[in-house]
């Protein structure tokens, strides 16, 4: 997600408007037909801010769009948790629009979703914390006004919802500069003798991804501090075809490839592998697998696709065939050179030879990993 | 409310009419009954008329002490129903306690104070010559059943059960075929398909009470309405009336019943009846009564009829001999649809819910903590806190009085384990579910088993002696067919009475022999193995499936499934070969792959012999084969001299199963496995390779030229002594023959052992003299004789070497070369020790 700053362009410029600009009407009524009662300075309460994130129908007839497809039970635990005073920590892998749902999470509490750090291997605790302006404090001196205030200082001020992206990707020890704000809600600032504390309504929502190495995992102080919720990926084959030829199809347009057409038996294909490796089961739940290293999100589903629509479109014959997305799929599949590479093959002997139809697959893989 | 047959009873009687082709059917939902009413009082407010509530409450004798009788209408395993049961009783104090059950139990019920007997029990009554029509009724600690029972044992009320008598109950089963998919395999633990699409058709009054509530999920409806009533802050159960509960119930429910008649349960009218005629002579004897029944009974119970039409109802109803006592029973089982055809599938929780004093929620985080805590999960009072809050305010989010499982599941999940599903398994299994098992006290009466096996041992005139025997089965005979198939399942249920012995003429699949010995001790193993099952072969059915889903490697489901066969349990069979697919599918050791498939093939012929049908098991098989084609030559890389002999026995046995499977492809595929063993040369010991090459040879996959370019490989300079004798030893520890009739191989054996420098002759040494021990005398013999005269092979036709001499061997014996070998001839051919070494001399004429 590209955070745009909002005060560069207006909203009709902006290539892409925030969640509470673009569905202001939704939460216009939302808060209308709201009369639960909401916690100190959210914009809206708990039960409305669920229906914002799930969808439904108003009283009033107006339609709320679903911002978020998945278990219900997910958006509640969120939602519960940034009511209560325990932070929120979107776990999952790529792909599983854990940031997605921060957005809007904090665009429904707060009105607001651009109080945002994103967590880099660079981050420095200027980011979470504060900075100065040396130029003011060279000329006046420390004070209050030389202080550059970092999104999650100004949340604390206002009592809003701050979000931190990636937070394993932030060094341990700026990591840890959360602790106190999270478990005493003030942020001291010794230089100047005095402290930010943070007022109802601040709350922080961070997202991190599960699958990866070298990160760097949060200590146990800082993730006693969160409720960890594990955004999962889609629940039924349907949904997650509908995904990847949506974005496939989005991608393919950026790129200028060619629309292909009859290439849906081959995403089709492509999400099956992909979920029974993932799943360890196949399909029809009649064997199991076993599931290789890799996390197989759909996002690599998608790139999968995408660069077999390439390969199809400049070498071959501008159709996608099994041939386009076998080494795309064993690139996915074996990530371990050893085990990985058993794994693929035991599957492509014991499921991909026996099934229907999938004949110039197997023979494509095959011709691929041997 | 209709108990299930707890085995496959064989579903041969007649039908009894058309009246009851469903009466069983009358099932699962019917004393689930609740009020919406009850929901009302809970709240104490609106929806119901009080008036109207009063008069319907007083037509069912529920709210003034002053009637002679109280309706309790309850959940089954309700424990909120069962606290509530409870304090009714205290209020009321009746002198007679009826309850919803078998009445041939009632000579039973004095058991139920027995100190030594603790629930999970459950009452059992089976047909007494046909044990496996049998029904269940289980009692857990919070049973409202269960509570009544102990109450009125302890203040010293008559307790009487007052549902229909089981033996009409049961005699009506086969008839209805209610019973096609109970599962006999009911193991403790076992997890086997739930056969509860019998609910859907017929209406569930619980599921319209909770649509009226607005609520999709009936049992959270009954949570919040009833459950969670007693879990005030307080923890006190009522405040008001301990009746007016029950009143709004029966009344909900008459409502209900005004609108869907007897909601399709049409065996009810016959058990309704026979309970209100139970409920008149309880009336007559004294003067206050109270029945616990499911709150579905209440209105017709409350109801005014003629005593005449309700004995009407009755006659000619068909009849067993019915015999009942307590079995033990467990959470697990508790977990499944049974007697009172109300499966609930968190017990843990529920007891956890009665036993509780107060801050059920609280309380249930900090055993969940402490669970967690002895898993080494790091789980601190703060996060029990934050569980504890995050519960409460998701259930004030979803508008419940208190958080049930649900909420307190997803607090757990998000606090204490981060998110992951894996811990909150273990919670489910050891506390939501939980391990409780009941005990039955020793004078309760013999459990069916014992009586089937009794019946079983007659029919096949096998006497239980206490003095050993032999027995010999020809298993083309009927009878010792049968009485394999007891023995066998006896042995499935450890219970040893037969022990397979070896045959004197093992060489047929259809005989048997047995070594059969009746210790006294195994009457106890018998009443233990009780709990699996009403029938020797339902009992061992449960077990073997049981078995299978926890044994701890692959090599014991096979065992297991070959049991299943040689027992003839093809219902257990199912569960069996499931979890071998998936462990075979997970198993990433291809040496336990390949200890699993030689009983497997061996189970598919046994099948084949005994016709059974076995064509799953050779599916599993193949797929087994083919799992372990594609890994072998990745497992062969790398092991150690133990590792590799280990391996090698493995291919042995599984080349000689691959040899019995029907698909000539798998055998190509194991071929091609073999193959690249055999051709591989770097990392697999020369041991496999050899193994492999020899394998192909024998199976004339592998022509002679190419043998011999595979020896020449590992015989070569470039190889290590040790391996290259490690290679012979593989290829030739199938049997020296092939040295005999190739006496191109021999010469390659021949030169290399002459290129071994003198430093690794000695390690190489006790490998060779280990192969060609192993050969036959006259190999040995034979292969002595060719080496011995050598090049002059082309001269003397005649014995093995037809063949005119080989190139590399000189025209003549060179007499000074030969004795220089014959020495170490003979210490290869074994014909002379180590300790011989000085001793140069003439022991090959010995030899000839």
């Amino acid at each position: 997600m590209t955070a745009t700053t909002s005060a560069a362009a207006g909203a009709e410029q902006a290539l892409r408007p925030h969640a509470e600009e673009a569905f202001a009407a939704e939460l216009g009524a939302l808060a209308a037909a709201d009369d639960r009662p909401r916690p100190a300075r959210w914009k809206l309460s708990p039960w409305a801010v669920a229906t914002y994130l799930l969808g439904g129908t108003l009283p009033d007839g107006t339609v709320v769009t679903p911002k978020y497809v998945g278990p219900r039970r997910i958006v509640e635990v969120a939602v519960t948790t940034l009511a209560t005073d325990r932070a929120l920590l979107l776990l999952g892998v790529p792909g599983t629009a854990k940031t997605w749902v921060s957005e809007h999470l904090a665009a429904a509490i707060s009105g607001d979703s651009t109080l945002l750090v994103q967590g880099t291997a660079g981050t420095p605790e200027e980011a979470i914390r504060y900075g100065w302006n040396y130029a003011q404090l060279l000329t006046h001196g420390p004070s209050r006004d030389a202080l550059v205030h970092s999104p999650v200082m100004r949340a604390m001020a206002e009592g809003r919802i701050a979000r931190v992206e990636e937070l394993t990707r932030i060094p341990a020890d700026v990591q840890d500069s959360l602790i106190t704000i999270l478990s005493e809600k003030t942020l001291p600032i010794p230089e100047l003798g005095t402290e930010t504390q943070a007022v109802s309504g601040f709350n922080l929502i961070a997202t991190a991804n599960d699958r990866d190495r070298g990160v760097n995992d949060l200590s146990s102080a800082l993730r006693r501090r969160f409720n960890t919720v594990v955004l999962p990926l889609p629940a039924s084959a349907e949904d997650e075809v509908e995904i990847v030829s949506r974005r496939v199809g989005q991608i393919g347009a950026g790129l200028d490839l060619p629309a292909a057409p009859r290439g849906a038996d081959e995403i089709r294909r492509v999400v099956t592998v992909f979920r029974e490796l993932r799943g360890g089961v196949t399909e029809d739940g009649r064997t199991k697998v076993k599931s290789p290293s890799g996390t197989l999100s759909t996002a690599e589903a998608i790139s999968v696709v995408t660069n077999g629509l390439a390969l199809a479109a400049h070498f071959g014959d501008g159709v996608l065939r099994a041939g386009d997305i076998a080494a795309g799929i064993l690139g996915a599949v074996v990530r371990d050179p050893a085990a990985d590479r058993l794994i693929w093959q035991e599957y492509l002997e014991t499921v991909v030879r026996e099934r229907d139809g999938w004949k110039d697959f197997y023979r494509a893989c095959r011709e691929v990993s041997s | 409310m209709t108990a299930r047959t707890a085995a496959d009873a064989a579903a041969t009687r007649p039908a009894l009419g058309g009246a009851t082709a469903e009466g069983a059917a009358a099932t699962a939902t019917g004393g689930e009954g609740a009020g919406a009413g009850f929901r009302a009082a809970v709240e104490g407010v609106d929806a119901v008329d009080r008036a109207a509530a009063t008069a319907v409450a007083r037509a069912a004798g529920a709210a003034e002490a002053a009637e002679d009788v109280v309706l309790l209408g309850v959940r089954h395993h309700g424990p909120g129903s069962a606290r509530a049961v409870l304090a009714a009783l205290e209020a009321y104090r009746p002198q007679a306690v009826l309850i919803e059950g078998p009445p041939e139990a009632d000579v039973l019920v004095g058991l139920a104070g027995d100190p030594a007997m603790r629930p999970p029990v459950a009452l059992l009554a089976h047909v007494v010559d046909d044990p496996a029509r049998a029904a269940f009724w289980p009692f857990a600690e919070f049973s409202p059943e269960w509570v009544a029972l102990r109450w009125a044992t302890k203040a010293g009320a008559e307790v009487r059960f007052i549902d229909l008598p089981a033996a009409h109950s049961l005699a009506l089963r086969p008839a209805t075929g209610e019973d096609p998919a109970t599962d006999p395999g009911a193991a403790p633990g076992g997890s086997g398909p739930e056969a509860a699409a019998a609910a859907d058709v017929r209406v569930d009054p619980l599921a319209v009470l909770a649509e009226t509530a607005g609520y999709d999920d009936p049992e959270r409806w009954w949570e919040d309405a009833v459950e969670h009533r007693g879990g005030t802050a307080d923890g006190s159960p009522d405040s008001g009336d301990p009746l007016a509960p029950f009143a709004a119930l029966a009344e909900a429910m008459g409502a209900i019943r005004a609108i869907h008649g007897d909601g399709g349960h049409l065996q009810d009218p016959v058990r309704e009846a026979h309970m209100r005629l139970r409920l008149r002579e309880a009336r007559r004897a004294y003067e206050r009564t109270a029945v616990v029944c499911g709150a579905w009974h209440v209105p017709a119970l409350a109801a005014r009829t003629a005593v005449a039409a309700d004995r009407q109802l009755l006659k000619g109803l068909p009849k067993a001999k019915v015999e009942t006592t307590w079995v033990p029973w467990t959470h697990r089982r508790l977990a499944r649809a049974s007697g009172y055809g109300a499966g609930i599938d968190s017990p843990g929780w529920y007891r956890h819910l009665f036993t509780a004093a107060d801050r059920p929620v609280t309380r249930w985080m900090t055993k969940v903590a402490g669970l967690l805590r002895e898993e080494d999960l790091p789980v601190s009072s703060a996060h029990v806190i934050e569980a504890v809050r995050l519960a409460d305010t998701l259930a004030a989010m979803r508008g419940r009085p208190l958080a049930g499982l649900g909420e307190t599941t997803d607090a757990i999940r998000a606090v204490m384990c981060e998110g992951s599903d894996v811990p909150l398994a273990l919670i489910r299994d050891r506390l939501v579910v939980g391990d409780v098992l009941g005990e039955v006290p020793p004078d309760a009466p013999a459990v069916p088993l014992a009586r089937d096996l009794a019946r079983q041992q007659r029919t096949l005139r096998l006497k239980p002696e206490a003095l050993e025997r032999e027995l010999d089965l020809d298993l083309r005979k009927d009878t010792d067919a049968a009485r394999s198939r007891l023995l066998h399942r006896l042995v499935l249920l450890g219970i040893g009475w037969g022990e397979p012995a070896r045959g004197r003429d093992s060489k047929g699949t259809f005989r048997e022999t047995w070594r059969l010995r009746w210790e006294p001790e195994l009457a106890v193993r018998v009443a233990e193995a009780g709990i699996w099952g009403t029938t020797v072969v339902a009992a061992a059915t449960a077990r073997a499936s049981d078995a299978a889903v926890h044994s701890a490697t692959l090599a014991e489901v096979t065992a297991t499934a070959e049991a299943c066969l040689l027992a003839d349990l093809p219902d257990a069979l199912p569960v069996v070969m499931r979890v071998l697919a998936d462990r075979a599918a997970l198993d990433t050791d291809v040496a336990h792959l390949a200890a699993a498939l030689p009983a497997l093939v061996r189970a598919v012929r046994y099948g084949d012999v005994r016709g059974t049908d076995s064509a799953a098991l050779g599916e599993v098989a193949a797929g087994l084969a083919l799992r372990i084609s594609v890994g072998l030559p990745p497992a062969c890389s790398g092991l150690d001299a133990d590792g590799a002999a280990a391996m090698r026995a493995h291919v042995d046995e599984v080349h000689r199963a691959v040899a019995l499977l029907p698909d000539p492809a798998l055998r190509d595929r194991w071929a091609a496995a073999l193959r690249s063993v055999a051709e591989r040369d770097g990392g697999i010991p020369g041991l496999l390779r050899g193994a492999a090459a020899r394998l192909l040879r024998d199976d004339g996959r592998l022509d002679a030229e190419e043998a011999a370019r595979l020896m020449g490989l590992a015989l070569s300079a470039g190889t290590g002594p040790a391996e290259s004798a490690g290679w012979i030893e593989g290829f030739l520890a199938g049997g020296g023959m092939l040295l005999v009739h190739d006496e191109k191989l021999l010469a390659l054996v021949d030169g290399w052992l002459a290129g071994v420098p003198a430093a690794a002759f000695d390690d190489v040494l006790p490998l060779l003299r280990r192969t060609f021990a192993e050969f036959e005398p006259g190999v040995r013999r034979t292969v002595g004789e060719l080496v011995r005269r050598g090049p002059s092979a082309g001269r003397r036709p005649g014995g093995a070497g037809a063949e005119p001499g080989l190139p590399g061997f000189g025209a003549t014996l060179d007499p000074a070369r030969a004795d220089a070998a014959a020495h170490t001839v003979r210490l290869l051919l074994g014909t002379t020790t180590t300790t011989d070494l000085g001793t140069q001399g003439e022991g090959e004429a010995d030899d000839d």
